[in-house]
């Protein structure tokens, strides 16, 4: 193994930073935002295959995230099925929706594509909203917690394992699968769609491929969270939470693994700082999205990384 | 019977209006720049709210409605210089968030400004309903209706007789030739975010006695004026006008026969299902890819 | 029996038959090319051929298979690539990179092999890596074979385009232009690199504008105008054939 390649180098790094963190986290509160963290950077890893990678821009994934955690909540809650049980079933469901929806949805380009898959995540949440005997309506529903071999998981220090751990696997499926011909086939399709196809490449057959495997990643995630939470409402599948994934991608870098991780990090750090601003939070927190846009387009980490290229040579 | 579809048809034409309004203005900035702007939303907000800030503090109305008008355009021209110009030439999905960042500011500024709370403006001419084959429709609607008629008539008029008009067309359809043709890029630019601005200024104070006004007000406004201009096909003026009255009064019906639960959810499932079938909108021309 | 058979032919958008009830044999052979003035239905006719647009009318036979309406990425399996125009190079990916898109059909393609990074995945990369550093040295762009393709000159990235073309094995290769935009140097080893492919048993189809570069390496010649053939035939024929001469005229006034 080469450790020098960005491959095995940054997944190390990430286990070095997931193995050292909780030396520094003082209290249950910065457990919290990190376990966050780790949540929204897995639905992030999962959306930057679609977007960085695919090119195919999504505005309604939220909608497949909170699918997965309701899922977890209305199976666990009302029909006391066991946890690993709902969540399998939420991504088993989340993958046949979204399967049935990819090849038309996925056939829209540009704008039109935008608006797809807007309207599709606001009818999922407008859906979750309004089934309240199932979902519980605007007011959400508790969620039970995660148990294993009649184990629960109880506390943000064991959920902090299981996060790390999860966002560890994820990272590394989604490196192998960018690094592969199916990898390669799928950033031929953001590269030009018309030569991909004419070297072989069944370009609908991996728009669909890669629009469900980002929205199953989401569905986990989502059942994640709806265990770790314990209660959930409609907003997490809502169009804002949609536009605060997408924008953790694109800050982040699009087509950057490490990236999608780095931009669900900051804009997940970023409203608790901004928190000092009080009334002023939104105001700030916008002129910081538009001035990272402006002045760093490729995203963080790309940006930075060109930085340090020009630097070796 | 009638009287009650009437009713809802009323309801249905005057949302629909203020929906076309709204997709209008995405239609002008996407026909200038191909960039949507996912601000349109916070134009209607600022028009609502700068209006309600105006008349209370004493203007009368028509004054309040002018300066709301001409500080929703000012702002729309910031955004172009402050936001949309320095990002020239980035991706689609970068303007996409720059945009997002600009609504995620404005509302945030209108917070700061006139607080969370929910305000009424007064309707222009009074609350008594007037009948009209057994359904009772509100005066505000008639306004709005009017209002909405003759904006489109005169943007008709202004895109396809007057020079300036012409040129904003001109560089939609070939931004090379209209650049040779010396037509300011800038300029068209700045010209579209500015009527942009002024139709969602109108469409918010025309609809806050309806919706009421508060910051949050112009999301699902703008996203319903997004999902006029697509159902129209993107760039097609008179497409979004019809997308903006298909989609409000399909909405009104919903609501009014089926069920208000999911009201919200008409547009977008109008807009799928048109989708699905033809990618570019109801009178969007399908192009064919040039290799 | 012949390589490559339109019948009847045609496509027309928006009302202008850009091709026009063409039938024509391509018989197997090393380089043949398709010339004729702007918008004689060139471009039409490769995209039509590749599968990019679906014929108004008519059939077209690969090996004497009807391969009408098939999908371009079937039409890579049977062996047909191509190069564009306007250059389709992939700007988010290596020289390298580029090239083993091109090794698509022939390599481990499974979802969760890659997934899990089977074994067949790293040593198949690895395979596929060194054949895409041999095609690029055949192109002769052993230079850049870690370079990003956005800091590639143009004409380097024309090269990457045949490379690619190539990595599928393609037993027809259509050139779309592979010239424009060449300085005459250029051209010239353009003009080699299409003889070393044909002189590898892959029949070349090539459209080209620069008469000289046809004359010189064409070994049969289809002369296109208002989307009809016009004439064909062997160089000397064409050059020498009035039909084709006044074609010409109207446009650049003598073929060289």
């Amino acid at each position: 193994m080469n450790l020098a390649t960005p491959r095995t180098g940054g997944m190390l790094a990430l286990a070095a930073v997931i193995a050292i963190l909780p030396l520094l986290l003082p209290n249950s509160f910065y457990y919290d935002i990190v376990i966050l963290i780790g949540i929204n950077a897995i639905v992030c890893i999962g959306l930057n295959l679609l977007i960085g990678y695919t090119g195919q821009i999504s505005l309604g994934h939220a909608g497949f995230f909170g699918i997965g955690a309701y899922f977890s909540g209305i199976l666990g809650a009302n029909y006391g099925w066991p946890a690993f049980a709902s969540m399998l079933a939420g991504a088993a469901f989340v993958a046949a929706v979204s399967f049935i929806i990819a090849r038309p949805i996925m056939k829209l380009k540009g704008h039109y594509l935008a608006m797809g898959t807007l309207g599709m995540g606001i009818i999922i949440s407008i859906v979750l909203t309004q089934e309240g005997d199932l979902t519980g309506g605007p007011d959400g529903m508790p969620v039970p917690p995660f148990s294993v071999f009649g184990f629960s998981l109880y506390g943000e220090k064991t959920w902090y394992w299981v996060v790390g751990v999860s966002l560890l696997i994820t990272v590394w499926l989604a490196l192998n699968l960018v690094d592969s011909p199916v990898g390669r086939a799928l950033r031929s399709v953001h590269g030009s769609e018309v030569a991909a196809e004419t070297l072989g490449v069944n370009v609908p057959h991996y728009k669909v491929q890669v629009f469900v495997t980002s929205a199953v990643i989401a569905s986990f995630a989502g059942s994640l969270f709806a265990h770790y939470a314990g209660f959930i409402t409609p907003d997490e599948a809502g169009f804002v939470h949609s536009i605060e994934l997408v924008t953790m991608v694109v800050l982040g870098g699009m087509a950057s693994t490490f990236g999608a991780v780095v931009g669900a990090a900051i804009l997940t750090v970023l409203p608790q700082l901004l928190t000092v601003f009080h009334d002023y939070e939104m105001l700030v927190f916008g002129t910081i999205l538009i001035g990272t846009m402006i002045f760093m387009r490729r995203g963080l980490v790309p940006t930075i990384a060109a930085l340090f290229g020009e630097r070796k040579e | 019977m009638f009287a009650e579809f009437l009713q809802f048809l009323f309801s249905g034409i005057t949302v629909g209006a203020i929906y076309a309004l709204v997709g209008l203005g995405f239609t002008i900035i996407y026909n200038a720049s191909h960039i949507i702007n996912f601000a349109q939303g916070e134009f209607v907000m600022l028009g609502a709210m700068s209006a309600v800030f105006f008349v209370s503090v004493g203007m009368p109305m028509p004054v309040a409605m002018l300066l709301a008008i001409i500080i929703t355009i000012f702002i729309g021209l910031a955004l172009v210089k402050l936001a949309i110009e320095p990002a020239r030439n980035a991706s689609i999905v970068t303007l996409i968030i720059i945009t997002i960042g600009a609504s995620i500011f404005l509302r945030g500024a209108a917070q700061v400004l006139w607080g969370r709370n929910f305000h009424s403006l007064a309707p222009i001419s009074g609350n008594d309903p007037i009948m009209i084959g057994g359904a009772a429709v509100l005066p505000q609607s008639l306004w709005i209706l009017g209002s909405a008629m003759l904006i489109v008539m005169a943007l008709r008029y202004f895109f396809d007789r007057t020079l300036i008009g012409k040129a904003i067309v001109a560089s939609a359809h070939n931004p090379l030739a209209a650049r040779l043709a010396g037509i300011n890029a800038r300029f068209v630019l700045l010209l579209s975010f500015g009527l942009s601005a002024m139709l969602g200024a109108v469409a918010g104070f025309l609809i806050a006695p309806i919706s009421l006004a508060y910051p949050s007000v112009g999301i699902m406004l703008g996203l319903k004026g997004f999902c006029a201009a697509v159902l129209g096909g993107l760039g097609n003026p008179m497409g979004a006008v019809l997308g903006g009255l298909i989609v409000g009064i399909s909405e009104a019906m919903t609501a009014g026969y089926i069920s208000s639960a999911y009201k919200d959810a008409v547009a977008f499932i109008i807009i799928l299902g048109v989708l699905f079938f033809r990618p570019s909108g109801l009178f969007g021309i399908r192009g064919t890819e040039r290799v | 029996m012949s390589l490559l058979r339109l019948e009847n032919l045609s496509r027309s958008f928006g009302g202008i038959d850009a091709v026009d009830n063409l039938s024509f044999a391509v018989e197997p052979g090393p380089i043949h090319s398709i010339i004729g003035p702007n918008g004689a239905g060139k471009t039409t006719l490769f995209n039509l051929i590749t599968g990019l647009y679906k014929p108004s009318s008519g059939k077209i036979f690969f090996n004497e298979s009807d391969i009408t309406g098939k999908h371009p990425w079937q039409l890579a399996g049977l062996g047909l690539a191509r190069t564009f125009q306007n250059l389709q190079i992939f700007f988010n990916m290596s020289a390298v990179e580029n090239v083993m898109v091109g090794m698509h059909l022939k390599s481990d393609t499974r979802f969760h092999a890659s997934l899990l990074r089977f074994k067949s995945i790293v040593t198949g990369d690895r395979l596929n890596r060194e054949r895409a550093a041999e095609l690029l040295n055949f192109v002769d762009l052993g230079d850049y074979v870690g370079s990003e393709t956005s800091s590639m000159p143009y004409g380097a990235l024309k090269r990457l385009e045949i490379a690619r073309a190539l990595a599928a094995d393609p037993s027809v290769l259509l050139l779309d232009e592979p010239a424009a935009g060449l300085n005459p140097a250029e051209t010239e080893s353009v003009d080699s690199l299409i003889q070393k492919v044909a002189a590898n048993s892959v029949t070349v189809i090539l459209v080209e504008h620069d008469m000289r570069l046809v004359m010189g390496v064409s070994d049969h010649i289809f002369v296109l105008e208002g989307g009809r053939l016009l004439a064909e035939g062997k160089a000397y024929d064409i050059r020498h054939n009035p039909d084709v001469v006044a074609a010409y005229l109207g446009e650049s006034g003598r073929v060289r």
